[in-house]
């Protein structure tokens, strides 16, 4: 994967996305130690360009770029020209002229790191971009299920909430039924896409169907802000009909773990006792994200040094 | 070998290497692969030679085990480091023979140094990583490295960097099975189980007969394979 581009979990195959679970798995101890960098990436510099706010992930790409010994650059909104209408590709190729080793994209149109992935000479890690993908986010719930559950081949995941416009639902479908889950989605009819199972999953309007048998449940973000009184008439009720509790988890497998991207509304997609205890695992996968981006940065930031370029 | 019985083909087919994919410049120069799954080696002796059958081995560590008691104190603290994938066969032994022979009780750790390699930059190389378990911190340890095959010495220097991580040893030591000594580093190994002198361009490696690693060793040494272009690890810049 030496050079590559992570744009979505769409392109990768199956034996891609082991050897990132696989590497990350390994990754993990570092962060066990006492002394938890190693000299790996030492001289590479990696710059974390955020044209969207993200506290989580900045942080975790930060963590594990300089767990791995290499110079972790953030380029935000507010800290630079993207606020001075520097236009994209511009950014883009100044950047590109500085030479970094890999380059971590978010922005909320879609397509974004792929229109500047092609511009840059630097492999590009999408860090989430609109409503497309967000790879390290599913990289990194299928890293936490595997551990949980020793496996992901023939387990149901059931993803609830607004699947229209959640990147996350979105990368995760791919990642799961690629490594044979059986992946449901549910939410209200308004927030599930028309066609979703041409995806190769099951939809489902009733939080207790999409939960029967389920060995993983995943809940999402909801945007208040800009959701409720548009597509479901009130935060009350789509916690009433959607928000899980100790009762509602009763109708999923009595194994079952949930999980959440964070961060979470508190008593609108988890009741604050879910929240905080297990099942949930939503620590685990804040955890497990910097030794998944570890990985990553291992596999991906490898072009042999200049020196030795042809 | 142990048994006098003919070679068993399914056997042959189940051989897998200990060291697949160690670092380059200790076995050779290309990385020892696995035959592909359902390919039964053709001609095996031909290209391959046996330097080491499972009771050599089993002596060879039973005499190191006798070395390392004769070397160290009563109150040392002894804290056997075993590199993957070869080592740790060998370090399991090794902790059983000081044991029985000799009432010690050596921490096992197990410390993968691919992390630690020095080829990773200049060859754009990403290998797969293996297993560390280290119990406990490595202060005021006599920390006894336990590898298969030393050639240039590339890995035990990875090996010592790895270990500053884990603590103040008090001392490093090295065991090897085997020494190639086609060194490249100002390395020195402490308890050699054979010295074995080869061509830089043949691989060592100590496999094993069976599936796992309860099965029974060898040592053997391989002519140099033609090169493996189609690695593709070397890779470089972005294809798309």
């Amino acid at each position: 994967m030496i050079g590559q581009d992570l744009l979505g979990i769409e392109k990768l195959d199956r034996e891609q996305i082991e050897l990132i679970l696989e590497t990350a798995e390994r990754m993990q101890e570092i962060g066990t130690r006492d002394v938890k960098k190693v000299p790996t990436l030492r001289g590479r510099t990696i710059v974390n360009l955020f044209f969207e706010s993200s506290t989580r992930t900045q942080t975790s790409f930060e963590i594990a770029g300089k767990r791995l010994a290499a110079d972790v650059v953030n380029f935000s909104t507010g800290a630079s020209s993207l606020s001075k209408a520097e236009s994209l590709l511009d950014t883009a190729k100044t950047l590109d002229a500085m030479d970094p080793d890999v380059v971590i994209v978010r922005h909320r149109v879609a397509g974004v790191p792929q229109r500047i992935a092609d511009e840059l000479k630097a492999p590009v890690i999408n860090a989430g971009d609109g409503a497309h993908e967000h790879p390290t986010q599913a990289l990194l719930d299928m890293l936490t299920v595997r551990q949980e559950k020793g496996r992901i081949e023939g387990l149901t995941v059931a993803i609830i909430g607004d699947i229209a416009h959640s990147r996350v639902a979105r990368s995760n479908i791919y990642g799961f039924t690629k490594l044979g889950a059986e992946v449901r989605v549910a939410g209200p009819p308004t927030l599930l896409p028309v066609g979703i199972e041409s995806l190769g999953v099951k939809a489902f309007t009733s939080l207790r169907e999409v939960l029967d048998g389920a060995d993983v449940v995943m809940a999402l973000r909801i945007q208040l802000e800009r959701l409720a009184g548009a597509l479901f008439p009130s935060v009350r009720e789509y916690s009433a009909v959607f928000g899980l509790d100790r009762a509602k988890l009763r109708f999923a497998r009595p194994d079952a773990i949930v999980m959440h991207p964070g961060p979470v509304n508190r008593g609108v997609e988890l009741s604050n006792e879910l929240t905080d205890h297990r099942p949930s695992v939503i620590l685990d996968q804040v955890r497990n994200g910097v030794a998944l981006r570890m990985a990553l940065l291992y596999l991906i930031a490898g072009r042999p040094s200049a020196l030795h370029r042809e | 070998m142990t048994n006098d019985a003919p070679p068993d083909p399914t056997q042959t087919q189940s051989r897998k290497p200990a060291s697949a994919e160690t670092f380059r410049g200790e076995s050779g120069a290309v990385p020892a692969r696995p035959p592909a799954e359902g390919v039964i080696p053709t001609d095996a002796s031909a290209s391959e030679r046996i330097v080491l059958d499972d009771l050599r081995i089993r002596r060879a560590l039973m005499r190191i085990a006798h070395e390392i008691i004769e070397s160290t104190g009563d109150q040392e603290r002894l804290y056997l480091v075993a590199i993957p994938n070869g080592g740790v066969p060998l370090g399991r032994i090794l902790a059983v023979n000081l044991r029985e022979i000799g009432g010690l009780e050596p921490t096992l750790g197990i410390l993968d140094t691919t992390l630690y390699r020095d080829d990773l930059a200049s060859r754009g190389i990403r290998p797969r990583l293996r297993l560390t378990e280290m119990p406990s911190s490595v202060d005021d340890c006599l920390v006894v490295l336990v590898e298969d095959v030393v050639n240039t010495g590339r890995t035990i220097r990875a090996a010592m960097d790895a270990l500053m991580d884990f603590g103040r040893p008090r001392s490093v030591r090295v065991v090897a099975l085997v020494d190639r000594g086609h060194r490249e580093l100002p390395i020195k190994i402490d308890y050699v189980g054979k010295n074995i002198p080869t061509r830089p361009g043949e691989t060592v490696q100590l496999r094993f007969t069976g599936d796992d690693e309860s099965g029974s060793m060898e040592v053997v040494v391989q002519a140099a394979p033609p090169r493996d272009v189609s690695d593709g690890q070397g890779g470089s810049g972005k294809q798309r």
